[in-house]
Order: structure tokens, then C-alpha cells, then sequence
């Protein structure tokens, strides 16, 4: 009994505001509803919201946009993190301090961080062309407002972002690599490289495994630095998923479509949440 | 001599080259800072100009000071984060209690249903909560913010894992003197988990203060917005002076800076169990 009394506060807010969410947003995806015209106005429409997804260009775009910055994001701040977090991990005075000034772009709002991005890429007097031309490079990229440039310019935001919590990440899987190991390399003579390549890497695999799901998971969810910097523009060179999914439900109201939008959004995420599952279940 | 020498000019090469590349990282704070106190017609100087040839307040003035109310953002935010954080860990302890030390009937499919849950990510509820609650009558409240934060299933998972590691020789030996479960868990299980809570408050208040899509679906009054909602109602309004804008960004994040580096070694304990969450 006492079971019970401990968890229905807890239960009962779950059901709530997450379970029953859960449950409208898959019934919701099969409805042909506009929020605007009202409840009673909701109407069965099978599978149609799904299948008018691939004919959809700017759903297409959004996806492959997101996609891109996936593949783009992931291996360059987790590259640059594992750099950074070998060397920080023993190579250096003030760790401490260092490991903190990585950090802290991880834990600034998305929001504040974007508009100072937005100012440093602004395309004639932001600081970023003042000195890409100061060092001659005469027509610099336009950046947040050129189509080829866009979504590159959200990427650097990203990996900027997150090569903090990668560290911490990285730095915590090295911590838990046993000194002995290197020990017994250096008596046999191997040097910094080789220990990197056959001591490090190797027991790492795990940790990167982690990372690199958790991080692909975590692209596909972007969103704030596209709604605050770029609004999916110019055209729908930066759209991604989930902005598309937020104006089609909250500019449009058209609330099933962008619930079935939704579901490929969980499908998405579900592939490499599961893929962790299944290789942290073996490794154990 | 050689080899250790050798070892203490890398240590020393390497702190003078990931301090450089620090500082790199850190320059848009850099020059946000440096901007927030120009007047509009020197922010883009060339070279930059770290450390303003004039310093003018007159940009935060603009912050504090206008239609746009920012007081107002910062007791919205403040008063959001802090009943949602503190009834998460209320109600995650409670339950996290139930299944980590009552056996009951069901314990184990619930938790199941929880766990698999916390795959769905957040993104997902924004509209089935929308319309819900535009049905309850609680879309443009602050409760649409509170109320799904109080009730997480991240938190009980993680507070649960923490309990479990209370040796179960303490509460059995509270249970013979006549302990009934409230006794234990206030008594004896909540002394012993302060470090898990703090974790968890930490990591739990930076996520909500600076939660953006949740604040910008549920709420359309721009004096009920948060600092991230209303930072960019800000910077919609004085989309020419970049001045003031660069001040607001100054003002909303000198409060998790604050928090960060007091409570670092917390924040950090509640990334390691972060990952559970998408």
C-alpha cells in the first residue's frame, strides 16, 4: 500500500501531462484538423497526413537539412572534443579553470547565444567579415543570409555549443582508463602517439558509442538557433524538422499534419536511442 | 633529465595553447560584453575595440528601463523555475522512493512504462499539450510551464538509481524499531541523499531557465514571458541597436553564470546521468 501512496503524486502528474500527451499526439497525426476552426470541427483522415509527407518539398528540405546538420555536427565537435579533453585530461596546468571556459557555452540560453551569433555573422560590419576582409579574403561568405551559407552558419553555432559537454563526456571516459595500462606502454618504450592510438581509442569505445548516439539524437532535436537566427531562411536553406513542425502547428494551426511530422521525429530519434540500447545490453 | 623536462615544456606548451584556444571559445561572450556598453555608432569599429573607447550605461538603461518589461522576465522566470524544480524533486523523490525500496504490485511495469517514456523527446508534447491544455484553460498560464516540469519521469529515474544505493541494512534496521516508510525516507533515506538532490536542482534549474519552446508555445502574453521569450521579444523590438540588445544578452546570462560556477561540481554530477534524457 505504502508503495502506492509514495507514487501516485508522481503517477498521477505522469499520466497528465505526459502519457496522455503521448497518446493525443499519435491520434492527432491521423486527423485532418485545423486548431482555429475548433474541437468540433476535427475530422478522421487515416493515414493521409503521412502520405502527404514525401510529396511535401519543404518537408523534404527540412528533413535533409536536419540531417545534414547531423552528419556535419556530430564528428566535428566530437573530433575536437576528444582533442581537446586527451589534452586537458593530464597535459596541463589549471584544468580545472580551462574544462569551465569550454563549458560554459553549454550552459548559456540558446536564445542569448544565437542573437550574439546573429551580430558576429551580420554579413557587411559583423566582426566576423570585418576580419575575414582585413586579412584579404574579399567577398566573404554571407553567412546567416545566403542560401549556400545558412545552415553551415547554424552548424558552427552548434559545435561551438556542444564541444563543452563533450569534453566533460570524453574526460569522464578517460578518467576511468587504468594508469597501469599506460605505465606498462611507456616501459615498453611506446610513445605519445602510439598510446593515444592503442590505449586510449580502444578503451574509449564505449564512451564515443554513447556520445555519438546522444549527440545524433540531439541534432535531429535543433531548433532555437534556427527560429532565432534564420527562421528557416533564406527560402528553406535552413529549415529543420522541428521548425518546420513548430510553424505548421503554431503559424498554420494545422495541427495533425505537423503531428504526423512529429512521429518521424520520434522515429528518427527512436533508431540510435534503440541502437544504444542494444549495444549498452551487450557490453555489460 | 631529458625525458621529464621534455614532459614539463609540453605541459607547459599545451596550457598556453588550449588557454588560446579558450579564449577563442569565449570571445563572442567577449565581445557581447564589450558591445553592451557602446554607444551604437562604435560597436563595429574596426579593428575591434575589446574595451570600449567611451562606456556608456545607457544600454542597460534601454534593458531595464522600457516598454519591454525585464523585471518582469526575471521574476516570471525565477518564480517558474524555482516551483517547477522543487516540486520535481518532491515528487520524483516520493516515487523514486516506491521503487527503489517498496515492493508492491505493478512497481515493475510502471517503472517500465517511465522508462520507456523518456525516449519520446520533449519536442513531441509541445502540441498534444498545446491543445490540451488550450482545453483546460491553462495555455497562457504559468502552470503550462510548472506543471509538466513537477512531474518527470527523468527525475524519479534518477533519483531511484540513487536510492538503491542506500544500503538496505539501514532501513531494515529502522523497520524492526517500528519505522514505517515515511519515517524512513524522511529520516533516513533524504539525510543521506542531499548530494543526488543537489544534482538534480542544478541540473534540473539551469534546463528550465533557459527552456525557450515551451515558453514560446504555451505562452502569448509578453508579460508572462520567461527571459529567453523575452529576450527575444527584445531583440525584435530594437532590431537596430545592437547596443542594447547585446545588454539584454548580458543580463539574462550573468544568472547562470552565477549558478554555474557556484555549483559546478553538482551540474557536472547531473550531466553524467543527463544522457537518459533526449
Amino acid at each position: 500500500m505504502a508503495g502506492y501512496a509514495f507514487i501516485s503524486l508522481n503517477f498521477i502528474g505522469y499520466v497528465a501531462f505526459k502519457l496522455i500527451p503521448l497518446i493525443l499526439a499519435l491520434i492527432l497525426s491521423f486527423a485532418d484538423w485545423n486548431f482555429i476552426s475548433g474541437v468540433e470541427n476535427i475530422k478522421f483522415a487515416g493515414i493521409d497526413n503521412y502520405l502527404a509527407l514525401p510529396k511535401d518539398p519543404i518537408f523534404v528540405d527540412s528533413l535533409i537539412n536536419t540531417i545534414i546538420y547531423a552528419i556535419v555536427l556530430v564528428p566535428v565537435s566530437i573530433f575536437i572534443a576528444l582533442v581537446f579533453a586527451v589534452i586537458l585530461n593530464d597535459n596541463v596546468y589549471g584544468k580545472g579553470i580551462l574544462r569551465l571556459a569550454y563549458y560554459l557555452p553549454n550552459v548559456s540560453s540558446m536564445v542569448a547565444v544565437s542573437i550574439v551569433w546573429m551580430v558576429l555573422f551580420l554579413p557587411s560590419y559583423g566582426p566576423i567579415n570585418q576580419v575575414l576582409q582585413s586579412i584579404g579574403i574579399e567577398n566573404p561568405p554571407r553567412w546567416l543570409n545566403g542560401s549556400d551559407t545558412s545552415l553551415l552558419s547554424i552548424i558552427i553555432v552548434g559545435v561551438w555549443q556542444s564541444i563543452g559537454y563533450n569534453i566533460i563526456i570524453v574526460l569522464a571516459g578517460l578518467q576511468g582508463i587504468s594508469k597501469s595500462l599506460y605505465e606498462s606502454a611507456e616501459i615498453d618504450g611506446a610513445n605519445a602517439v602510439q598510446k593515444f592510438f592503442y590505449i586510449t581509442i580502444p578503451s574509449l569505445s564505449s564512451t564515443m558509442f554513447f556520445l555519438t548516439m546522444i549527440s545524433i539524437i540531439r541534432s535531429f532535436q535543433v531548433f532555437t538557433p534556427v527560429q532565432v537566427m534564420t527562421s528557416g531562411g533564406p527560402g528553406n536553406s535552413s529549415s529543420v524538422l522541428v521548425y518546420y513542425i513548430y510553424t505548421t502547428a503554431f503559424k498554420h494551426s494545422d495541427i495533425g499534419y505537423a503531428s504526423a511530422m512529429s512521429w518521424v521525429l520520434f522515429v528518427l530519434v527512436f533508431i540510435f536511442a534503440a541502437a544504444r540500447m542494444i549495444y549498452e545490453r551487450k557490453n555489460k | 633529465m631529458g625525458y621529464s623536462r621534455r614532459k614539463l615544456i609540453f605541459k607547459i606548451v599545451a596550457t598556453i595553447i588550449m588557454a588560446i584556444v579558450s579564449i577563442i571559445m569565449l570571445m563572442p561572450f567577449a565581445w557581447m560584453l564589450s558591445a553592451s556598453f557602446k554607444p551604437d555608432n562604435q560597436i563595429f569599429n574596426f579593428p575591434i575595440e575589446w574595451i570600449p573607447r567611451e562606456i556608456t550605461f545607457a544600454n542597460y538603461d534601454r534593458v531595464w528601463n522600457s516598454d519591454i518589461p525585464f523585471t518582469t522576465f526575471f521574476l516570471n522566470s525565477i518564480k517558474i523555475t524555482v516551483i517547477s524544480v522543487l516540486g520535481e524533486v518532491f515528487t520524483s523523490a516520493l516515487a523514486g522512493y516506491a521503487f527503489a525500496k517498496i515492493k508492491f504490485r505493478g512497481s515493475n511495469i510502471i517503472f517500465l512504462t517511465y522508462l520507456s517514456t523518456l525516449v519520446f523527446p520533449n519536442q513531441m508534447m509541445l502540441i498534444p499539450r498545446f491543445v490540451l491544455f488550450s482545453q483546460m484553460g491553462l495555455y497562457n498560464t504559468h502552470w503550462a510551464l510548472i506543471l509538466p516540469g513537477m512531474f518527470t519521469a527523468f527525475g524519479t529515474f534518477m533519483l531511484k538509481q540513487f536510492f538503491e544505493t542506500i544500503p538496505e541494512e539501514l532501513s531494515e534496521s529502522a523497520k524492526i524499531d517500528g519505522a514505517n516508510h515515511f519515517v524512513i525516507f524522511s529520516r533516513i533515506v533524504v539525510p543521506l541523499s542531499i548530494s543526488a538532490f543537489s544534482a538534480l536542482i542544478i541540473f534540473q534549474f539551469v534546463g528550465s531557465w533557459n527552456e525557450y519552446e515551451g515558453p514560446l508555445v504555451y505562452l502569448r502574453s509578453m508579460e508572462l514571458a520567461t527571459i529567453p521569450l523575452g529576450l527575444n521579444y527584445f531583440k525584435d523590438e530594437n532590431s537596430t541597436s545592437y547596443g542594447a540588445i547585446m545588454a539584454a544578452s548580458v543580463c539574462s546570462l550573468i544568472p547562470i553564470f552565477i549558478v554555474f560556477l557556484a555549483f559546478q561540481k553538482q551540474f557536472v554530477a547531473g550531466i553524467a546521468t543527463s544522457g537518459m534524457k533526449e
